[in-house]
């Protein structure tokens, strides 16, 4: 099945439902294996989170597309290329200092995105944007306060997170640099043009790096189409591990 | 020695009135020891507890299911948490019992050190070992020491889903395919001994219980929460059309209990030594969460004491409980 | 520098509901108040009880402490009246 020839409004969804998935999943890979108790379970509670709202983004798309499909179709039976999430959120969680990298820059991003979203002229998607972005300002907040720790803590962690901030920022160019999917949203109004969230992005992440005694890095971006459905090696392994029970027993319900 | 005599019996006539010993009242030496081995045993068990269950966080089968299964095991350290918190109000840090754990000092519930193998060990984690703890938990809601008791209030509150979500997954398997079924009969087969020791050796081989029973830590002797769990559990194994590997097990009308078949202690004794299948890397997991954490908790603790240094009034003073 | 390898103590009152007071739920570590708010909020409310949270650290909490021992161990049943399960109020009158 290619879900991604259908209605363009579906493949929105799917990339915005994917972003959440698999940036979820990674966070559930911490569960029972954070630096302490208290932070084992606020990483839980994003990952909680983000793969709730992904379900009501495929939610969304499963009813549009119709003929039966369901949430978990579109979650389990869709392969690394049919992906349309940004390379960033896929990246494996490295330490502590990693994960709180490519969380803070991401969520700097997803509140933004969110905040054009629930003025969507697509209803329904605006009132997914609605709640998550309550969500996402929390989770914004959460890993702008670990960034400010770790980089103003000790001389261990400045160094961790100085070279995890350098590690994801060639990533982030991705999120700014508008794909095929991003076009058609931003002409039909159901979501914003990609390119204006840089500059307040940059803003918001810049007074933070600042306030953690850390710097931005001069970085190339990389050449990165994960909208596409073009990724980084470590997706495959993501969704081989993810998908494998429901393709194990093709036949079997849960 | 007389007034310590006389406390002591004046403290057994206090808890045996069913009143509640918080923090800050005088309590014997050994009941404080007790209880802070008792809590931390318990904490422990929930936090190694999370990694048998996290193992299949990444492989759930629904999105639906990777949700659920996701809350359950953050509950679970949130009921760790919980019970440290309990714990530190008799005097010892959590970083104390932490070390404890990590050294191979202290013990953990011996259930979790079997591995789990299968979506279907989802369901029988849920419905058998959340069941099994569940038997206990309510029991210790009314435990002598008060913060104990609340905290199991809180947890047992809590819990009440995870056994449910645990069921609902072997329902769902027994009545899928051939595959499915076997999966949860398998599950089943595997879990149910362990499950069932979980409550701990007879009464007549547990020296400690009398006396946990006259300070009212304990209100049930092992061998009747077990008893009272393999009561409940026998039929719902019975309604979703699965098998208790037991032969021996039947219906005893004049006890009105059912009749089982005999515990193989040995397996205990040889995993509570820590030869079970997954001892070791149990506490690898931990040793390695701890270890690879240390560096981001000092740095916290620096920026804290930073900030604290910059802004002296918001400064506050490191020191273990008071409530 | 010196860096406690153990975060601070801090205990957790929660406003369930509008209108209520504080109550104190448990306690939790944490490496400053910010921190410990969050904590809080991911810890104690994780299924969204409450609406407001409070934390203090422990070691600011003044306790009464029983210097008599008896003081403590005679349940104050002589005065009753003071407890709020003493009355008894209907069901249909709600929380009170």
């Amino acid at each position: 099945m290619k879900w991604d020839t259908c209605d363009p409004s579906v493949q929105y969804l799917l990339h915005l439902g994917d972003d959440a998935l698999v940036l979820g999943h990674r966070l559930s890979e911490w569960c029972g294996h954070g630096p302490i108790l208290e932070e084992d379970i606020a990483l839980s509670n994003l990952a909680l989170d983000l793969v709730g709202l992904a379900r009501q983004y495929y939610q969304l798309a499963a009813q549009r597309i119709s003929g039966g499909c369901t949430e978990d179709h579109l979650a389990y039976w869709r392969s690394d290329r049919e992906f349309l999430n940004h390379v960033l959120v896929e990246q494996p969680n490295g330490d502590f200092a990693d994960t709180m990298a490519r969380q803070f820059f991401f969520d700097a991003f997803h509140v933004l995105q969110l905040d054009a979203l629930q003025h969507s002229s697509d209803a329904e998607l605006a009132a997914i944007a609605r709640k998550a972005l309550k969500e996402a300002t929390y989770h914004a907040q959460h890993s702008a306060d670990w960034v400010v720790r770790l980089g103003d803590g000790t001389e261990e962690s400045h160094r961790r997170m100085s070279a995890a901030l350098a590690r994801h920022l060639p990533f982030v160019e991705e999120l700014f640099t508008a794909a095929a999917v991003d076009r058609v949203a931003f002409e039909r109004g159901w979501g914003p043009d990609v390119a204006s969230l840089r500059a307040s992005w940059l803003e918001l992440v810049g007074e933070v790096v600042a306030k953690a005694a850390l710097s931005l890095p001069v970085v190339a971006p990389k050449l990165l189409r994960g909208k596409q459905g073009i990724h980084s090696e470590s997706l495959g392994f993501l969704l081989a591990e993810m998908q494998s029970l429901p393709r194990a027993y093709p036949d079997a319900t849960w | 020695m007389a007034p310590t005599v006389d406390l002591e019996a004046r403290f057994l006539a206090y808890v045996a009135a069913e009143n509640k010993v918080e923090p800050k009242h005088w309590m014997p030496d050994a009941y404080r020891k007790t209880l802070v081995r008792q809590i931390s045993q318990h904490a422990h068990s929930e936090v190694v507890g999370m990694l048998p269950e996290a193992n299949w966080i990444t492989r759930a089968p629904s999105l639906r299911a990777k949700l659920i299964l996701l809350a359950k095991v953050q509950d679970e350290g949130g009921h760790g948490l919980y019970l440290y918190s309990a714990a530190e109000t008799l005097g010892t840090s959590r970083d104390q019992m932490i070390d404890d754990l990590l050294a191979g000092k202290a013990k953990y519930s011996s259930i979790f050190n079997y591995p789990t193998l299968t979506w279907a060990d989802m369901g029988a984690v849920g419905w058998l070992v959340d069941g099994a703890a569940i038997q206990n938990q309510v029991m210790l809601c009314r435990t002598s020491y008060g913060p104990y008791s609340r905290a199991m209030v809180r947890i047992c509150k809590e819990e009440s889903f995870h056994q449910r979500q645990g069921y609902e997954i072997m329902m769902h398997l027994a009545r899928g395919t051939q595959e499915q079924k076997a999966m949860a009969q398998d599950a089943l087969n595997r879990w149910w001994w362990p499950s069932l020791m979980m409550f701990g050796p007879s009464d007549d081989q547990s020296p400690n219980s009398a006396q946990s029973m006259a300070w009212r830590i304990k209100r049930k002797s092992n061998d009747d929460l077990r008893q009272e769990f393999i009561d409940k559990t026998v039929p719902q194994a019975e309604f979703i059309g699965l098998s208790i590997p037991d032969p021996d097990l039947k219906w005893n009308e004049e006890r009105g209990h059912y009749d089982f078949g005999a515990i193989d202690w040995s397996e205990f004794f040889a995993v509570v030594a820590g030869n079970g299948p997954c001892n070791t890397e149990r506490l690898e997991a931990r040793r390695k969460a701890h270890a690879e954490g240390a560096w981001v908790r000092e740095a916290a603790s620096a920026y804290a004491a930073k900030q604290s240094a910059r802004r002296p009034a918001a400064g506050l003073p490191a020191k273990p409980h008071a409530a | 520098m010196s860096t406690p390898d153990q975060w601070p103590l801090w205990e957790v009152f929660v406003r369930s509901k509008n209108g209520l007071s504080h109550k104190h739920s448990g306690s939790l570590h944490a490496p400053d108040a910010e921190m410990a708010l969050k904590n809080a909020r991911d810890v104690y409310t994780r299924r969204s009880e409450g609406t407001s949270i409070w934390v203090v650290p422990s070691s600011a909490i003044v306790a009464s402490a029983p210097d008599e021992k008896e003081v403590l161990f005679a349940p104050s049943d002589d005065k009753v009246y003071r407890h709020p399960t003493f009355y008894e109020i209907p069901d249909e009158v709600g929380h009170m």
